[in-house]
């Protein structure tokens, strides 16, 4: 369904994401885990398209989109292919426009249906994600944060994408908010043949919604494997730290030998 | 680190006796105008901390954890009534002004999720971090400077002096955080009020400042509260956790135990809520509806009954007291009678 090879992207001196390559099959769930400047939003920005490679190439659904697309037509059918949710859905929402008015422009935009038919998927799409009739309604202001990112769940799905990205989607959440949204996702996974591509430093969440995971430090890929053992049985000395992070009963910090690399 | 540390001021020497609550928080409620009207935010909200006591204040948004901070601090927004008492020392809070207000804050230090949102940019770290010194406690810039380099190496920042010439944007978030943390600690505050200190840095980060933080607090014998939405991490790093819902506290117990033997729904709630490292479920255990405010929250019953799984009439007859229960305190009219049947492990 997606397939990365030899991926590097090079802003300036700085080499971002180095040689990664990974495979999703069609139904598939991969996350990509690591930290502030592994390169892992890079990667999902190249293959939404926000960036461009450097080097490497991205093939959806049998399709390469690692040059620009060439027409209009060309960006609908790669917004067919792959959508992908941020971390905060305030910034990505029209704040103008109400949930309805959103997912219906998606609709007539990728779909040219008619006002009848789309009014029922609308209706669809909002059932889907747990929205009532008042919340369809309403501005995005209106909502909370667990609503908006229902919303842009929602929109995302709206274009029917075979792969869907969810950038850090839960990271912002309330634990009980959270817990809803992993649910739907979960439910959309087992429902649907989409593909996820998730995006997190959170590694229960990632053991919650991936099946096979990779994971990203400094650019390159550091290990990669079925999620449950590379979280149980992590062989690479960066995983190893990673996990040893992660607050549990008993957990004793640890402080870090070397600071200085942090930063030049 | 030199061996002992200099007396801090009048307000520390006169009242501090060993075991005495260094901070007592009693009956405090909030106002805030919020749309045009007064609505409570924190509704009889008390607690003590012991000196160089890790108290954890756990909670989801709305649930008054931030506000909590705030009040103690006399960092509310204009508009603000409170009711109750907040005593340091012994010394009641709500009635410092002027200097003294200002030394308070130096004992009572505070540490935000964002410190970028708490700096000025176009200062220098030095010019930041040695403020107080300079202006509160008349300490001249050299002498400042040079406790500022030496608190920096306490963090884990070696080349001080460069440091203190960089400005806010030259520095990652979570160097920057040390940063928060170093200065904060200059007044050699008592207290430190942290505000989810964590939430926006790396996990490897996080486990960093927070082993800092460990550090720091035996050297100087300082308290804390730790504000933060993850039970686990409370669990891990408090010796006492209170866990709020809609600005009442519902429970109270020994860190260690509350997230695997939670005596209110709220707390097992939470705790189910979460995802496992561990294991995949097939579904988690997520609460219906989402967090409330106090004054969001129904009135005159237990504001957690419309999202609880184990809520009866009784409890929409009344506002549950907070109760002794096993050595903690829960605020459930059915605490006693779900003892053992909340926890993780137990299921339900």
């Amino acid at each position: 369904m997606l397939a990365v090879a030899g991926l590097r992207k090079e802003f300036g001196e700085l080499v971002a994401v180095d040689d990664v390559s990974f495979a999703l099959p069609e139904a598939g769930s991969l996350a990509i885990v690591g930290e502030s400047g592994s390169g892992k939003t890079t990667v999902a920005k190249m293959i939404v398209g926000l960036e461009r490679p450097t080097k490497g190439t991205i093939v959806a659904c049998g399709n390469d989109r690692s040059k620009p697309a060439r027409s209009a037509s060309d960006r609908r059918r790669r917004g067919r292919e792959v959508q992908i949710v941020f971390q905060d859905p305030y910034t990505s929402l029209d704040p103008r426009q109400t949930v309805e008015a959103t997912l219906d422009e998606i609709l007539r935009l990728h779909h040219g249906w008619p006002k009848e038919r789309r009014r029922e998927r609308v209706r669809e799409l909002t059932d889907l994600v747990g929205l009532d009739a008042r919340q369809s309604r309403a501005l995005p202001r209106g909502l909370s944060g667990g609503q908006r990112q229902r919303v842009a769940i929602a929109r995302a799905l709206a274009a029917e994408p075979r792969i869907l990205i969810l950038d850090e989607s839960v990271a912002a959440l309330d634990v009980s908010i959270q817990a809803q949204v992993l649910n739907l996702l979960a439910d959309i996974r087992d429902e649907t043949s989409v593909s996820f591509v998730l995006i997190s430093h959170d590694l229960a969440v990632v053991r919650q919604l991936a099946e096979e995971t990779i994971v990203m430090w400094r650019g390159r890929v550091v290990e990669r494997g079925a999620t449950g053992r590379v979280l149980d049985d992590p062989q690479d000395d960066y995983t190893k730290q990673l996990r040893a992070s992660v607050p549990r009963p008993g957990w004793k910090p640890q402080r870090r030998s070397v600071v200085a690399t942090e930063e030049a | 680190m030199s061996a002992s540390r200099p007396v801090a001021g009048a307000a520390t020497t006169a009242g501090h006796r060993p075991n005495a609550a260094l901070l007592q928080v009693e009956r405090l409620t909030v106002r805030l105008p919020v749309e045009g009207a007064q609505r409570e935010v924190l509704r009889d909200v008390s607690f003590d901390i012991r000196g160089g006591e890790a108290l954890g204040l756990v909670g989801e948004s709305g649930s008054g954890k931030s506000m909590t901070a705030r009040a103690i601090d006399r960092l509310l927004p204009a508009g603000a009534e409170v009711d109750g008492s907040i005593r340091f020392d012994g010394g009641e809070v709500g009635s410092l002004t002027g200097g003294d207000l200002r030394r308070y804050r130096g004992l009572v230090a505070m540490i935000f999720q964002d410190p970028r949102a708490h700096v000025n940019p176009v200062r220098r770290i030095g010019d930041f971090m040695t403020e107080a010194l300079r202006t509160n406690l008349d300490v001249p810039r050299s002498t400042a400077e040079r406790r500022a380099v030496h608190m920096l190496a306490q963090v884990g920042i070696e080349d001080g002096e460069r440091r203190l010439r960089q400005y806010p944007h030259e520095l990652s978030g979570g160097l920057l955080q040390r940063v928060m943390i170093a200065a904060a600690l200059l007044t050699e505050p008592r207290l430190l009020l942290a505000d989810e200190p964590t939430t926006a840095l790396d996990v490897t980060t996080q486990a960093e400042v927070m082993a800092i933080l460990h550090d720091l607090r035996r050297e100087f014998d300082l308290a804390m509260l730790f504000i933060t939405h993850d039970l686990e991490l409370a669990a891990a790093v408090c010796d006492r956790t209170v866990v709020m819902y809609a600005g009442q506290i519902v429970e109270m117990r020994s860190a260690a135990r509350l997230h695997d033997d939670p005596l209110h729904p709220y707390t097992a709630a939470l705790a189910a809520a979460r995802p496992d490292i561990g294991q995949s479920a097939r579904r988690l255990r997520a609460i219906p509806g989402r967090p409330l405010s106090a004054f969001e929250a129904p009135q005159g019953e237990c504001a957690f009954a419309p999202r609880c799984p184990h809520a009866v009439d009784e409890c929409r007859t009344g506002v549950p007291e907070l109760v002794d229960l096993d050595g903690g305190r829960s605020r459930c009219v059915r605490a006693g009678e779900l003892r053992g049947r909340l926890g993780v492990a137990a299921g339900d």
